[in-house]
């Protein structure tokens, strides 16, 4: 597509998902459908982030309320087993932090550059019900 | 399946019916619209055919002009054959959406009853809607009488859906003039005019479920120019051949011709006055009276607007001496439309033409016969000269002193 002219591209302002055709495009998993290079999929946008949510799956209960809730259909979820974090989507809202009912929480917002094993290691300890 | 209507050979209809029957025999699988005068009829009257069985599309009522060209925009992103009708304030509220069909390539048939822009609010026929709507990327067709209302618009379906173009297409009529006049129309049976545009077939449509396409997306600085300039090619050198074409079928098909640029008289003709929609017929009509009479007078007629037909209209005049452009649309701080087009089609031409500019009937305001023998009058004495004898813009038929300019 970058090196397309006037002349070369398809009339209408129009883009399409998928090369060629698809079918039962639902119940194909991401890594399997056929994205197009137009289709925003393929673009990263892990620049628009400040912080990042990093994922702790020695807490996590598989409840899928981050998969639900993520606005930006970031969070990778298989065979309702939550897997981690797509990082090239994922504009560090933090809903999925917001959301996460575990005690620690088993997703946390991190700085963009912080290591993730260092946050893993220094992960919170779960919290006392205060009388 | 659509009930069919046995129509006889002549009906006598107004340019609203003829139209709204043109609509009815395509079988349009979505109108939005929302009525205005005078364009009311054409969606009453197809509003009426549907409720009694003569169409199967659907029909959506919607609140506003803007949202019934955005209706009509999705419906054609969808996959569908699509039209409506509008005038003037109407037609107005629609531009910003005008630009979106085009822009996305999508043929809807818009057809235009033209009437005057407010203030002071107007209801009669004049072309400035038809003149805002000449830089939206749209093709436009100018209807003289209810024939031609009838006629273009099976034109305007078979050129605007051809793969080739995909292009949105108008079809003018004067308001109240073509459009509240009834005449004889002489017409196609179902079958035929069906056939004459054919089945709808979709492009890229979004109910393609296995195609997934994402329509009206943005483009900035890196691509939105290279969109302009495809779509501003295509109506340069793809749209005439094809308007041609159908012109031709069309002919062989009804034994009516149509021309990008209508001709009358001009074979020799030292001065010709160059005009569009009604004022056409009264122009002719004028013509032959002073051919009768000795002088050398002919009428060019618009009939495609949009694209400017620049080579068809030099062919047109040359050897012509003296040329009114006349314009029914106030220009508002410069010269009338017509006249700057036909100056940028005359300059390079080689020839010395005499070009001035007439500007009438606004609001409705009648252009008689009298206004064009004044007209023809000082046009041939531009012709004789070789140079203005007039001012280059006069206004004609307004009250009190005259008004002229430059």
């Amino acid at each position: 597509m970058q090196n397309n002219g006037w002349d070369n591209f398809e009339i209408g302002a129009m883009l399409r998902s998928f090369d060629g055709a698809v079918s039962d495009i639902a119940t194909t998993l991401q890594e399997d459908r056929p994205y197009s290079k137009s289709n925003s999929f393929t673009a990263s946008v892990a620049d628009w982030r400040i912080e990042k949510p990093i994922f702790n799956k020695d807490y996590c209960i598989d409840c899928q309320f981050c998969w639900i809730y993520c606005p930006d259909i970031s969070i990778i979820s298989r065979d309702k087993k939550m897997v981690g974090v797509d990082y090239d989507h994922c504009k560090g809202c933090g809903i999925c932090v917001e959301v996460c009912p575990t005690n620690p929480k088993s997703l946390l917002m991190f700085a963009e550059q912080e290591d993730e094993d260092k946050a893993l290691a220094g992960w919170p300890e779960k919290e006392k019900k205060e009388n | 399946m659509a009930d069919k209507q046995e129509l006889r050979e002549v009906e006598v209809w107004d340019g609203n019916m003829a139209a709204s029957q043109a609509m009815r025999q395509v079988q349009i699988d979505v109108v939005a619209a929302y009525p205005i005068t005078p364009s009311t009829p054409i969606v009453e009257n197809y509003g009426n055919f549907l409720a009694n069985g003569y169409v199967d599309g659907e029909f959506i009522m919607v609140e506003s002009e803007h949202a019934a060209m955005s209706g009509c925009i999705g419906a054609s992103a969808a996959g569908g054959r699509v039209a409506t009708a509008t005038s003037s304030q109407g037609f107005a509220l629609m531009v910003e959406t005008l630009y979106q069909a085009s822009g996305m390539r999508l043929p809807i048939i818009l057809n235009v009853v033209n009437r005057a822009l407010a203030a002071p609010l107007n209801v009669n026929g004049d072309h400035s809607d038809m003149y805002l709507g000449r830089d939206s990327g749209w093709i436009q067709f100018d209807a003289y009488n209810p024939q031609n209302a009838y006629d273009l618009n099976f034109i305007a379906f078979r050129v605007a859906e051809d793969h080739e173009i995909r292009l949105p297409a108008m079809v003018h009529q004067d308001g109240f003039l073509t459009s509240h006049t009834a005449q004889g129309v002489k017409t196609l049976d179902d079958d035929t005019a069906y056939s004459f545009v054919g089945d709808f077939k979709p492009m890229n449509d979004m109910l393609d479920l296995d195609h997934p396409v994402t329509h009206g997306v943005q483009t900035e600085e890196d691509w939105h120019f290279e969109h302009k300039a495809r779509q501003h090619h295509d109506l340069m050198t793809k749209v005439f051949p094809r308007i041609e074409a159908a012109f031709d079928a069309f002919e062989k098909l009804t034994g009516r011709r149509y021309n990008i640029v209508e001709t009358y008289n001009t074979e020799g003709a030292d001065a010709v006055v160059v005009c569009m929609g009604t004022s056409v017929e009264t122009a002719v009509e004028v013509s032959n009276e002073l051919r009768g009479e000795g002088k050398k007078v002919g009428v060019i007629g618009i009939r495609v607007l949009r694209p400017w037909p620049h080579a068809q209209i030099a062919e047109a005049l040359k050897g012509i001496k003296a040329i009114g452009a006349l314009d029914r649309s106030s220009p508002n701080g410069t010269f009338g439309m017509l006249y700057n087009e036909l100056a940028g089609t005359v300059v390079n031409g080689g020839e010395n033409k005499v070009l001035t500019n007439y500007v009438y009937g606004l609001g409705g305001r009648d252009l008689t016969k009298v206004h064009l023998r004044e007209i023809y009058a000082e046009l041939l004495a531009n012709a004789e000269a070789g140079k203005p004898t007039t001012p280059l813009q006069q206004l004609i038929g307004v009250r009190g002193p005259q008004i002229s300019f430059h």
